[in-house]
Formats: C-alpha cells, structure tokens, sequence
C-alpha cells in the first residue's frame, strides 16, 4: 500500500491539507479543497457531460436500429420459409389434384395404375412414401407403398373425421403404425353420390432437408412445430423431431411476427413465426441473440473505449488545470495572509509607536525629578552648609527610589504590551486590560481633560481569550476615541454580561461622530479620514479582524456631532477551532 | 544681583526641588503647580523669567505662554517638555517664548538661559524706561 499511497501523494496539490488553523476568519478568503472540488465538478459536468450523453445516446438509438434491423430480418427470413414450406405442400396437393383430375377413378383404383402413379409422382414432383384410396368407411381399399396396409381401416383416427369433414387434412408428423415421423396429406374427392379420400404420405426427410436449408447465421435454427408445442423437424439446438420444445409455443399471429425470450440456460433468443395456414404447423425461426448483435458490440466496444480514452484524457487535463488554478489562488493568498501579517505587525507597532510620545513625556517627569534631587544632593555634597545632611539626602534618595520605580513601572507596561505577538488564549480579567491600557492614556487623558469612566458589573468572569490581542483591541478604540474627542470630553467603557456565555463591552465617546456614508467603510483597510494625521486606516480594520479572530461581534453607533458607540460581544470560553 | 523666577510645573517634586537647588544659586524663586496659579502671582508681583511645563492638566503650557504674554510682553517664558516636537517648539517660539528646553533638563543650562533671559529683560525694561523718558523730555516743554 506504501507505494501507491506514495505515488498519490505527488498528485496532491499542496493546498490540499492547508488549514486556516489560527490565522482569523478575514485572512483566509477560501477553502481551497472545496474551491477545487466545485472546479473540477464544474469542468467535469461541462466537458464529460455532452460527450457521455452523446455516447449513451448513440448506444441507445444503435442497439434500437440494430434490433429493428434483426426483426426485420428475421421476419423476412420467416416468411420467406414459410412460402418456401406452404409451397411444398401445396405442390404435393396439387400434384395429387392434378392425379385426380386426370385420371378416371377406376384406373386410380387400379393397383397397376397406381403403382405407375407413384412412381410418376416421384420422378416428377418427389417426396413420396406411398398412396392410398380410402373409402368414406375408412377402409383403405387401395394401397400402394413399402408398407402392408391395404384393407385398413382408418375410422377410429382423428385425422379422418377431419378430411371428412373440412375435405383436405395435413398431417403432423406422427409415427401412426409405422413407428416412424411421417406426414399425411388426405384430400377428400368426390365421386358420383358419394366420397372417397386420396391419402399420401410424404418423407419427412425431405420435409427435413427443406427447413434445414434456410441460410442462418450463428447458431439459427429454422423448424416447424405443431399447436401443442411437439417438434415435427429436428433441430441443431432444440431437440429432435417429435420432442417437445423447451420454448414458449408463440400465440397465434396471421401475419409473421418476432418476438424474443430467455430460454432456461438464460440465453436469449430472437423467435420469428408464423402459422401456416390449413396445416397445424407454426413455422419458427430461432436465433442467440447474443450472436446477432455481435457485429454490434464490437462497434460499440471500439467507440466506448475510444471515449474512455477520452474520458480519461479529460479528467487528467482536468486535475491540471483545477490544480494549477487553485494552486494560483493558493499562493496568491498565502502571499496576501502574509502581507496582511506583516501589515497587522507593523500597525501593532505603530500603534505601540504612537504611544511613544505619550510614554517618552511619562518617563521624562520622574527623570526631570531624579535629575533635580541629584543634582541638589550633589549641591549639598559639595557646598555643605546644610547642618542636617543626612536626614535632607536620605528623602532625596527617596525621592528619586520612588521615580525610578515609577519609570519602571512603565517601562513594565509598555513591554507587556509589546509581548504576545502570537495567539496565547487564557484566562484573563477583563477589568485589568483595561485598566492596562488606560494607564498609558491617563496622561493624555489628564492634559486634554477628558473624563473617562470605567464601569465592569460584578458578575463578569475571567473569561477565556487573548491577552495582547484585547490589549490593542482597546488601545486601538480609546485612541480612535480620544482623536475624535474635543477636549474636556468623556469616554465612558462598560462591560456588561446580557447573555449567559458572553460579555458585552460598549466603547462610548461624545466625539465627533462618523458620518453615516462612512460608517459602512470603517472597517475597510486603509480607509481613514485621517490620512493626513497620519493615519493608516488599519486601526479598525484590525480591530475588527482582532474581535472576529477572538470569537467575537463588533458592531458600531454613531450620531455626527453627538458620538460614537462601538459594541464588542466576546464569549466566555474560546470553541476549539480544530 | 538676584533674579527673580517663578517656576510652574504641576509635578510638585519636580519644582520644589529645582527651586531649592536654584536658592542654593541666589536666585529668588517662587514656585506654582498649576498655570491658574501661575497666572494670579504673574498679577501680583514681577518676575525675571518664567519656568513653564508644557504639558499640564486643565491650562497647558501653550494656552499659560498665550495668557502670559497678553498680561505682560515683556515676561521672559522659557519652556520646559518632556516630548519636545518641532510643531510645538514652532507654535512656542511664534507665541512668544524665549527658549525651549527638553526635560530633564540641566541645571547650568538652564541658570544660563535664565540669566539670559533677565538680561533680555532688562534690555527691554531700559528700552521702556528710556522711552518713558524721551516722552517726558519730549513731552514736556522745559
């Protein structure tokens, strides 16, 4: 199995295992294994389809012609026999017609004539064993033949009471006295006030040779049987004469008619009939219909496999091109999530940059303080006129203990926030994020007087999420805040629990509000207003991309000139993505 | 002689500390920690130079060096930050201020700014003062 697996692993575009695995919902545009599922099903349906409808199509009409064909055929074959087998008979009526009509009645009676008769008979039209006259008693009072039957009485068969009374009777072939399959042919003439029967009984072996010459292809079989379904000719696959046929006795039809039916082995055959008429014969012709259609198949065996060439040359041409194509929007997009990485790292770090100022001016102060108190114990240090030195150099070390703590901390903040560049879900106070955040904007905040009021209901949990990502999420939205704010504005952060398994946190200034042509755009990357400030118009873009990628909503309210309201659903827990 | 200077910033440390240190160098120093305060002593007595944060809450350094000058021209204003930037080093100078300083800021560097800012002072007080003269030369038939 390792190395056809191996073989199927060349094939596999390299998209195929791709997961968007942590990267947000906004990064990745597609699923590309679906993508190239829809393309190849597309072009599949599209090229496959005309082409195998055409070949089912030419299937379905050229095995209906071939069969009408074989039909037509085989019933022109049937009636052909048919004719053929009547006119044999009729021949030998007529011939026997003709004997009457010829001849008086007393030299037909006379066993001398008769015997010239036969033989006449014979050596002009052929096929017969003997003759007899027979009275309407049934007494056969004349015979001429091989056999010893003059003086029999024919009054207790079934085929007398029938010349009797329709005046012309064939026989089937039966073995009657003789034990051997032979044919009657009794014609009823009269004679003054009464009848008498002329009786001849035809070689079946010529009857034989008759039906077996009919031209067949394959394994055909041509033969007679009666009403009851007994065989009156031998056949090459059907049994003997005077057996009985394995198949259906065929309903009775004027005209020549074919059927088909599935004989025990489960072969099918095609049937050609037709009764003859005044004979209690069905002529039938059979043929394997497997054989019949063969010259059929084998064409159709040629245009299928040249379609299955095609199919498969298709379906390579296919894969190349629904691979090569999603691979294209593959790597175009790996390129795109990358860049989008990249642009996301670098706004993070220019939001970081643009707290910069803010930090450089935290920092100076406490310097500014420990530059002043050094500077005045190195005063006291070198002029020496204060009478208490120790107790004034101890509360300036203090003093410049408490400022370098104070610049530490900062420096504290600024770097956590700088960490968690990568996805880190885990349990975080929400409260303390954004008390976090705010720590580097209460200066700014202080300068421009703005009154900022946090308020987080008793009921909030530490909720599952990522840190740094919260971080800049605020950062982010209390700066966009504080910029449209005039000064002496406020800014009011609530977080609230109105779902059971989500926090709602609603970011309210008194600005300047967003015009409602744009709030539908605020989300777009590099939309700004502010581009000349120097804005990139990344901040809500990933800011959005940030709440989407944590499991959240954000929505945004907006009134011109009375303030802004962002809304952000976060959930409790993070869902596994895998 | 003994400058007179008023130091504004709103970190008390911060001023009494640098006031301290500049008594230690003769010069008479009066500290504020807001610019409102600043502005009220401005009302009461003379200065030589003025000291002034430029980042404060409630008046900033700025809206303080504006409020300042429309009392009294001829206040000499040295400017102290903790984010100097250009905009605002420009939009100081064009207010009036003598000099801008970035925090924390050296202690000689600044006396000699100050000194010369009283200096400048001075020039600008002369040059008033002899033209109060000449008008009253000029003014006055003797």
């Amino acid at each position: 199995m390792a190395s056809p697996m191996k073989f199927l692993q060349k094939f596999k575009p390299i998209f195929w295992d791709y997961r968007p695995g942590n990267s947000g919902p906004f990064k990745s545009l597609f699923n590309f294994r679906s993508l190239w599922k829809r393309r190849v099903l597309l072009l599949v349906c599209v090229a496959l389809g005309p082409l195998i409808s055409l070949a089912i199509f030419n299937h379905m009409v050229t095995r209906h012609d071939t069969e009408k064909e074989i039909y037509l055929r085989t019933a022109r074959l049937v009636s052909n026999t048919k004719r053929t087998v009547s006119f044999f008979l009729e021949k030998r009526k007529l011939a026997l017609d003709f004997v009457v009509q010829h001849h008086p009645f007393e030299k037909i009676t006379d066993a001398e004539h008769l015997k010239i008769l036969f033989s006449d008979l014979n050596a002009t039209i052929g096929g017969f064993t003997d003759l007899g006259l027979i009275t309407t008693a049934g007494d056969q009072f004349r015979y001429y033949g091989p056999y010893d039957l003059q003086g029999k009485n024919y009054v207790d068969e079934p085929w007398f009471h029938e010349v009797m009374e329709k005046g012309l009777y064939f026989s089937e072939v039966f073995r009657g006295f003789r034990d051997t399959p032979h044919l009657v042919i009794a014609i009823k003439y009269k004679l003054n006030d009464t009848f008498y029967i002329f009786r001849a009984t035809i070689d079946t072996k010529r009857f034989n040779q008759l039906i077996s010459e009919v031209e067949l292809i394959g394994n055909g079989d041509a033969f007679l049987i009666n009403h009851q379904g007994i065989l009156q000719t031998s056949t090459r696959s059907h049994g003997l004469a005077l057996e009985s046929i394995k198949l259906p006795i065929p309903e009775y039809s004027e005209h020549t008619a074919v059927f088909e039916v599935d004989d025990v082995d489960g072969e099918r055959y095609v049937i050609g009939y037709a009764y003859l008429p005044d004979t209690p014969f069905i002529l039938m012709i059979t043929e394997q219909k497997s054989v019949l259609m063969a010259p059929w198949l084998k064409t159709q065996i040629v245009i299928i496999s040249f379609v299955a060439f095609g199919v498969i040359g298709i379906l390579l041409a296919i894969y190349f091109v629904a691979t090569h194509l999603v691979t294209q929007i593959f790597v175009a997009d790996q390129k795109r999530v990358q860049t989008l990485h990249e642009v996301e790292h670098t706004s993070r770090l220019a939001s970081i940059g643009r707290l910069a100022a803010g930090v450089a001016h935290e920092i100076n102060n406490p310097l500014a303080i420990i530059n002043e108190k050094a500077g005045l114990t190195k005063d006291i240090l070198t002029y020496g006129q204060q009478t208490d030195q120790t107790t004034k150099l101890i509360s300036q070390i203090d003093s410049i203990l408490a400022s370098v703590e104070r610049c530490g901390n900062i420096t504290k903040r600024l770097l956590g926030f700088a960490r968690h560049l990568e996805v880190n879900i885990i349990k975080v106070n929400i409260e303390a994020i954004i008390e976090d955040v705010l720590g580097f904007l209460t200066k700014e905040a202080e300068y421009r007087s703005i009154q900022v009021t946090v308020k987080v209901d008793e009921n909030i949990p530490e909720i599952e999420t990522d840190r740094g990502k919260m971080q800049q999420v605020f950062l982010n939205l209390i700066n966009n805040a504080f910029a449209a704010m005039q000064d002496g504005g406020s800014l009011d952060i609530r977080v609230r629990r109105r779902v059971q398994n989500k926090i709602t946190i609603t970011v309210t200034d008194d600005g300047s509000g967003i015009p409602e042509a744009d709030l539908k755009r605020i989300y777009e990357p590099f939309f700004s207003t502010k581009t000349k400030k120097g804005g990139t118009g990344l901040g809500l873009s990933i800011t959005y991309g940030l709440v989407q990628e944590l499991g959240g909503t954000m929505d945004v309210q907006s009134v011109v000139g009375v303030g802004t309201q962002f809304i952000i659903n976060l959930p409790l827990t993070q869902e596994n993505k895998d | 002689m003994t400058e007179k200077i008023l130091l504004v910033d709103d970190e008390k440390d911060f001023v009494e500390t640098l006031a301290e240190r500049m008594r230690s160098r003769d010069m008479g120093v009066t500290t504020a920690t807001s610019a409102e305060d600043a502005l009220e002593m401005i009302g009461e007595q003379s200065f030589d130079a003025i000291v002034l944060d430029l980042q404060m809450p409630g008046m900033n350094g700025l809206e303080a060096l504006e409020a300042i000058k429309k009392k009294n021209p001829n206040l000499q204003v040295i400017l102290l930050t903790g984010q100097a930037t250009v905009e605002k080093g420009i939009q100081a100078m064009k207010l009036g201020a003598m000099d801008l300083l970035e925090k924390p800021a050296d202690i000689d560097t600044l006396t000699e700014k100050i000194k010369k800012a009283s200096a400048q002072k001075m020039v600008l007080v002369n040059a008033e003062t002899e033209k109060k003269l000449k008008d009253i030369m000029g003014g006055k038939g003797w």
